[in-house]
């Protein structure tokens, strides 16, 4: 992987309406989650900050990824899902009536937990969301998609077999495809559930630099099982533990002066 | 408590046996254990029987199947096969020639027994009784009434193959075994000779082929135009009333260009009579063995050789041009010969139409089932009735055809569309649009199972992934879902074809016909008739197998038009698998 390869930031386009040139803030009051009859969020309060780096951190199974999905309301499709309390996107409550969900997630990317790739070319893949907002014009789809796979490392590897199926690449390359994608559209929210989980330290350097760019003009919300990530991207970080928010702040007060017990004890490995 | 260590002992009694049977019933305990772990596992852990079971049942289908596809290729295969004729001398003196078919052992009754001589009786008494017999296909049905005959091996004399004998077959009253009694050529009178019979017989053809040419291709088309000006004539009465100026005005022009065509027709007629006269003057005596002739046409026959004088290569030619014949040509004699083109063409024309209504229809339905209906107790009630209609018996599906598609939905089309026609129906019978909608409806439940089944293998992650990009739910379905699922749905559609394209009972009822007078795809607008009713391989094997004048006659043919429709079918599926195996390469790739 060579450093030319990823010289060009990621700039937001013209094409593409911004409401916020610096991403969206969202804003997380009294939420609660069941599935069936289990509760799996508890009351929780957060406020992310427009352009910054949120980090979810905590052990498996404590509601990480609910959270997140809650942001774009993609846990939809489940059924049996409660919820109570508000999510609002700069301002605007997402769960409340009348809310076009569509419009919701085109402001917001996602990249999942598992790599997810369309069967479809690797090139279809990366301007999916293009294509689905109606951008036919192959100068921006090509434009786009070489810039997505350059931010996400992908560039090299994947320049040579673009019209080739996505799902004959590894896993990890899969994941960098996702993420891509995940930004092809220039969104405003960026969701990253544990983007790097399947990649190697050099890819892994790569997307955090990605973060680090994409910090200012997006509002990015990542969940991370590695503590020196969370440290390294993160401006902010929030400590889950059972489905509750047991701690959120400054990410370098949480890692150095955190005031629960709870909180030291994890990010120092004492569990987890 | 050591006694019973001491069974003599007579005080320890009944507690030492108590104690003994406690002993024993925990003693053994761990050595059992150590052997099993010795085996490694035991017989149902390893489900080795289970395995034999399967396998067993594996291996009985696979017999079954392959003796029933070998009993089909091998009557289908050899059928066209030149075979010998023989000359049976019987007892009473009388000659017999014709192609020995298959023998078997009978029973000869006491009557046929009293009047044999004494060492028949005593060899058929050593039988058991038995006595074999041997079925000769004689042919020559206008002479004598039948196809074939059945001799005992008793009543035979002697049995030769003379090298003259030829057998002929002819364009009416099925094949000739005999010899040629003489040849005319232009009215003159000629001695056998194989090279100018052969000769004559090709141009002889060529003439018959021509008559059916213009009768067929010329002829039909004017009286196509003729029925169409007619039909102008009925429409402009119905539209505009009988006497008014403007029908009057388009009824003379009509009638103008029916009196033109009127005149092409009887040139046309003129034509074909003499070529017809001309023919006449061509003609070749043939001689049955006992010295009965017919006297006929040289283009009335359509094939004919030395049975018991080819070589290998001949026969070679001779059993090509006869499949060639039969997939390229028309049937004639009923069907028991001839071709079955166009039973071919019905056939594949109404799967693919079949294929071209139950595809958008089944996947549609399949699609709101999974993907917008809500998963409850009324869906789940759908899909198990969609499933039992899998289970329906076909023929009801054509009695619902016939009553629904062609009476109600026919009849009110030809009323609104086709009133100029009436009383006779357009598309109120059965037709090809009719036959290939009913099978549509008989194999939509299995296109739906499958491909709701493909739908709901496309994982989870992959339609959230899409409708985190903004798409829409339709998006998602018709860029991810879909895609994803096509292999899966295209296995349905094979199912569906291989199904439809065997079915035979309901198209009696609404479309298929014993012998249809033209194709459903011709050169007059609009070119794709559907509503003209069509002849089909799987129902041209029941009205040959066993519709016909004579079953024994269409028997080879069942044999063959079988071999056919399976090789028709194993084409049509491979075709579709080939597509989606290239459909399936183009998405797939290992996962990691
Ligand atoms: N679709 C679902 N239906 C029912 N329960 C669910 C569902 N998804 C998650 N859960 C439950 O909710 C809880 C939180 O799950 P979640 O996936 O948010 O954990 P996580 O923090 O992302 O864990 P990990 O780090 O392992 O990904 C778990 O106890 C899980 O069993
Ligand atoms: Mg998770």
């Amino acid at each position: 992987m060579t450093v030319a390869a990823h010289e060009r930031t990621f700039e937001p386009t013209a094409y593409h309406i911004k409401k916020s040139p610096e991403g969206a803030a969202l804003d997380i009051s009294n939420f609660n989650l069941w599935y069936g009859k289990s509760q799996a969020l508890h009351d929780i309060n957060m406020e992310i900050q427009k352009g910054e780096v949120t980090a979810l951190i905590g052990p498996s199974g404590c509601g990480k990824s609910t959270l997140l999905r809650c942001l774009n309301r993609m846990n939809d499709l489940i059924d049996d899902l409660r919820i109570a309390g508000q999510i609002k996107v700069d301002g605007f409550d997402i769960y409340g009536p009348g809310v076009d969900v569509i419009a919701l997630r085109k402001r917001m990317g996602m990249v999942f937990q598992k790599p997810n790739p369309f069967a479809m070319s690797i090139y279809d893949n990366v301007v999916y969301p293009l294509r689905v907002d109606g951008i036919t014009k192959k100068s921006i789809l090509d434009e786009t998609c070489e810039r997505a796979l350059r931010s996400a490392a992908l560039w090299d590897e994947a320049k040579d077999r673009l019209k080739e199926s996505a799902l004959g690449m590894s896993g990890g390359q899969q994941q960098r495809l996702c993420i891509a994608r995940g930004i092809a559209s220039d969104p405003e929210v960026l969701l990253m559930d544990e983007p790097c989980s399947a990649l190697d330290p050099i890819a892994t350097a790569k997307i955090e630099e990605l973060i680090d760019q994409l910090k200012g003009h997006y509002t990015i919300v990542i969940v991370t099982h590695n503590m020196q990530q969370a440290a390294r991207v993160s401006d902010n970080t929030g400590f889950m533990y059972l489905g509750r928010l047991i701690e959120y702040g400054d990410t370098r007060t949480i890692f150095t002066t955190p005031k629960k017990t709870q909180t030291e004890d994890y990010v120092s490995g004492r569990f987890g | 408590m050591t006694d019973y260590l001491d069974p003599d002992t007579p005080a320890s009694g009944a507690a030492g046996a108590a104690a003994t049977v406690a002993r024993e019933t925990v003693q053994p305990r761990p050595a059992r254990g150590k052997r099993v772990r010795v085996l490694s596992a035991d017989l149902s852990a390893v489900g080795e029987p289970a395995l034999w079971a399967f396998g067993g049942a594996l291996a009985l289908g696979l017999i079954l199947i392959a003796s029933f596809l070998a009993m089909v290729a091998w009557n289908g295969f050899t059928t066209f096969w030149p075979k010998p004729i023989a000359q049976v001398e019987l007892r009473d003196g009388t000659l017999l020639a014709g192609e020995p078919t298959r023998a078997n052992r009978f029973r000869p009754g006491e009557h046929v027994l009293a009047q044999l001589d004494d060492d028949q009786r005593a060899y058929i008494e050593a039988n058991l009784g038995f006595a074999d017999r041997t079925l000769f296909k004689t042919a020559n049905f206008d002479l004598y009434g039948d196809d074939f005959r059945w001799v005992a091996d008793f009543e035979m004399a002697e049995i030769t193959y003379p090298m003259d004998f030829h057998l002929f077959e002819r364009q009416q009253w099925g094949t000739f075994v005999g010899r040629v009694g003489g040849l005319v050529i232009d009215g003159e009178p000629r001695d056998f000779d194989y090279r100018l019979m052969q000769r004559e017989q090709t141009a002889a053809r060529q003439r018959f082929n021509e008559i059916r040419r213009i009768e067929r291709r010329d002829i039909g088309a004017l009286n196509h135009y003729i029925d169409r000006e007619r039909l102008a004539i009925r429409r402009a009465e119905l539209r505009y009333g009988e006497d008014s100026e403007r029908a009057q005005a388009l009824i003379a022009e009509a009638q103008a260009n029916i009196a033109s065509y009127e005149a092409q027709f009887a040139e046309l007629q003129i034509r074909v009579n003499e070529i017809r006269e001309h023919d006449r003057r061509y003609r070749v005596i043939l001689e049955e063995v006992n010295g009965r002739t017919v006297d006929t046409e040289l283009s009335q026959i359509v094939r004919f050789y030395p049975a018991n004088a080819l070589n290998w290569p001949q026969a070679m030619g001779i059993y090509l041009s006869r499949w060639w014949e039969f997939v390229s040509t028309e049937p004639r004699e009923a069907n028991t010969q001839g071709g079955v083109l166009p039973a071919i063409f019905g056939t594949v024309a109404m799967t693919l139409l079949m294929v071209v209504f139950v595809a958008p229809f089944g996947v549609i339905t399949a699609l709101y089932l999974r993907e917008y209906a809500k998963q409850g107790r009324l869906t789940s009630i759908v899909r198990i009735s969609v499933n039992n209609l899998a289970g329906v018996p076909s023929i009801v599906y054509g009695v619902f055809g016939l009553g629904f598609f062609v009476f109600v939905v026919g009849g009110g089309v030809d009323q609104m569309f086709f009133p100029e026609s009436l009383p006779n129906p357009t598309f109120g019978k059965g037709g090809i649009l009719w036959a290939s909608l009913t099978l549509a409806l008989l194999t939509v439940p299995v296109v739906i199972v499958a491909t709701e089944e493909a739908l709901s293998a496309v994982p989870r992650s992959m339609r959230e992934g899409s409708l985190a990009c903004g798409a829409s739910k339709w998006q998602t379905i018709r860029h991810v879902v879909l895609p994803k699922a096509l292999p899966g749905i295209m296995t349905g559609m094979i199912l569906a074809m291989a199904r439809g394209a065997g079915e035979v009972a309901p198209l009696m009822l609404v479309g298929v016909v014993k012998l249809a007078p033209a194709l459903p795809v011709d050169g007059f607008f609009p070119f794709l008739h559907l509503d003209r009713s069509f002849m089909h391989l799987g129902f041209h094997i029941f009205d040959v197998g066993f519709q016909s004048r004579n079953s024994e006659a269409g028997k080879p043919m069942v044999f063959v038009t079988t071999l056919l429709l399976l090789a028709l079918i194993v084409t049509m599926n491979a075709t579709a698998i080939t597509i989606r195996n290239r459909l399936k390469k183009k998405y797939a790739g290992g996962q990691f």
